[in-house]
């Protein structure tokens, strides 16, 4: 049997700033989730430093009803001279979110997936 | 593809499609304005339409609802943003210029995030044909108004007046138009109706709807919701000039609108798409 799957745009063209949260989706039907973040504004050139500097980072949450949520666990980081980021969840149960922080005074416009497969 | 074997569908004889959202989205998918170059050249109000997905309906105190005939249906969430839009589209094309109907059971809740009744929170549901023969494109539309500006409704209403269209980009070939704004609707005479919301907003009763439509003479002619048949003999659909890349399109939207800061849900399932490739043969055409 050929595995049914589907992905869903959870945010196109949005700029993110502060505290952020996508739309709660519903997701029972998939055993796999792929949730991933890509930039579309111009990176941001590294500093003088070897060590990447987070832009922002996110973490899967999970929920029971799609009204509150928990935390699951896995996280992604999106750093200042990445164009995309991605972090993989199973048994998520039946809804699915990412909720994250952008750095202090940065902004990042992006296009948000969630790729799901049975 | 097959007819649902439940449920109080009647189709016409040639069956164009039978979508059973526990075998996925069916070619259901999310609306984008057009753009050229860049996502930015999108007119603002088609930016974020909220993109379909399977729901099983669980509620937070009473756990699964599944859908009426099996466990998945097709939910389009808006936003928790009065006059947020949350919608789905199927493409296709027509093979013969005919008589089609639409039938699907659907429902419409609120996000159970209060605990109130929240009879008004959704604004309106609705479904809209896009259609183009030889000489026009031809936009039937249809909405069940719910509540307006949180006082309850309760009534079908058409839309046949084309919004403005808008150069999109800098080729010429592109253009939009925003015809899912508020603006615009017409109530249908005797149009008025009172659908089954139940008590608490996580009891869902879930509707029959049939609307009939006909390509040969782009007219309607039926619409049904339970046991309610409207009169649309003097509805007019939304026309235009045929436009050059849309010919025998046969699209299907359905969309549902919030009308608190409060997610709207409209649940779509078993939409069966029907058509009587023989009409004009039968009645002399």
């Amino acid at each position: 049997m050929m595995r049914r799957s589907a992905t869903a745009v959870l945010e196109r063209n949005v700029t993110w700033s502060g505290e952020f949260a996508t739309e709660p989706w519903e997701a029972a039907w998939a055993g796999e989730a792929m949730f991933f973040v890509r930039r579309l504004d111009g990176l941001i050139a590294p500093d003088s430093s070897a060590v990447p500097a987070p832009l922002l980072r996110a973490r899967v949450q999970l929920s029971p009803d799609g009204i509150r949520w928990i935390d699951e666990g896995c996280s992604l980081v999106l750093n200042a001279d990445d164009e995309m980021a991605f972090v993989r969840v199973r048994e998520f149960g039946g809804w699915l979110r990412l909720a994250g922080t952008v750095r202090p005074g940065e902004t990042a416009k992006v296009i948000a997936y969630l790729s799901l497969k049975e | 593809m097959n007819p649902p074997h439940t449920g109080p569908f009647r189709p016409l004889p040639d069956i164009i499609y039978a979508d059973d959202f526990d075998c996925g989205l069916q070619g259901w998918t999310g609306l984008i304005g057009n753009y050229e170059h860049s996502l930015d050249s999108i007119l603002p109000e088609y930016r974020d339409l909220r993109p379909p997905m399977l729901s099983n309906a669980t509620t937070w105190d009473t756990g699964t609802g599944g859908s009426a005939t099996g466990t998945y249906s097709m939910k389009l969430a808006t936003r928790a943003k009065s006059r947020s839009l949350a919608v789905g589209i199927k493409r296709t094309t027509y093979p013969v210029a005919c008589p089609l109907q639409l039938e699907m059971l659907f429902t419409f809740k609120p996000e159970a995030s209060q605990l109130r009744l929240s009879l008004a929170d959704v604004g309106a549901v609705g479904i809209i044909f896009d259609l183009q023969d030889a000489q026009r494109r031809v936009m039937p539309h249809l909405r069940y108004l719910n509540a307006i500006n949180g006082e309850l409704a309760g009534r079908w209403q058409f839309k046949q007046r084309s919004p403005t269209f808008h150069d999109i980009g800098d080729s010429g070939d592109t253009v939009s138009h925003f015809h899912l704004g508020p603006d615009g609707w017409q109530d249908l005479p005797g149009g008025d109706q009172r659908l089954c919301y139940n008590e608490i907003a996580t009891k869902q009763n879930w509707h029959y709807l049939r609307v009939g439509f006909d390509l040969a003479t782009m007219s309607f002619t039926a619409l049904q919701c339970n046991d309610r048949h409207f009169d649309v003999s003097t509805l007019e659909p939304m026309t235009m000039p045929a436009m050059p890349n849309l010919w025998c399109m046969l699209n299907v939207v359905l969309f549902a609108e919030a009308s608190a800061d409060r997610r709207a849900f409209f649940y779509a399932d078993s939409v069966l798409l029907s058509a009587d490739f023989d009409a004009a043969k039968k009645d002399g055409r």
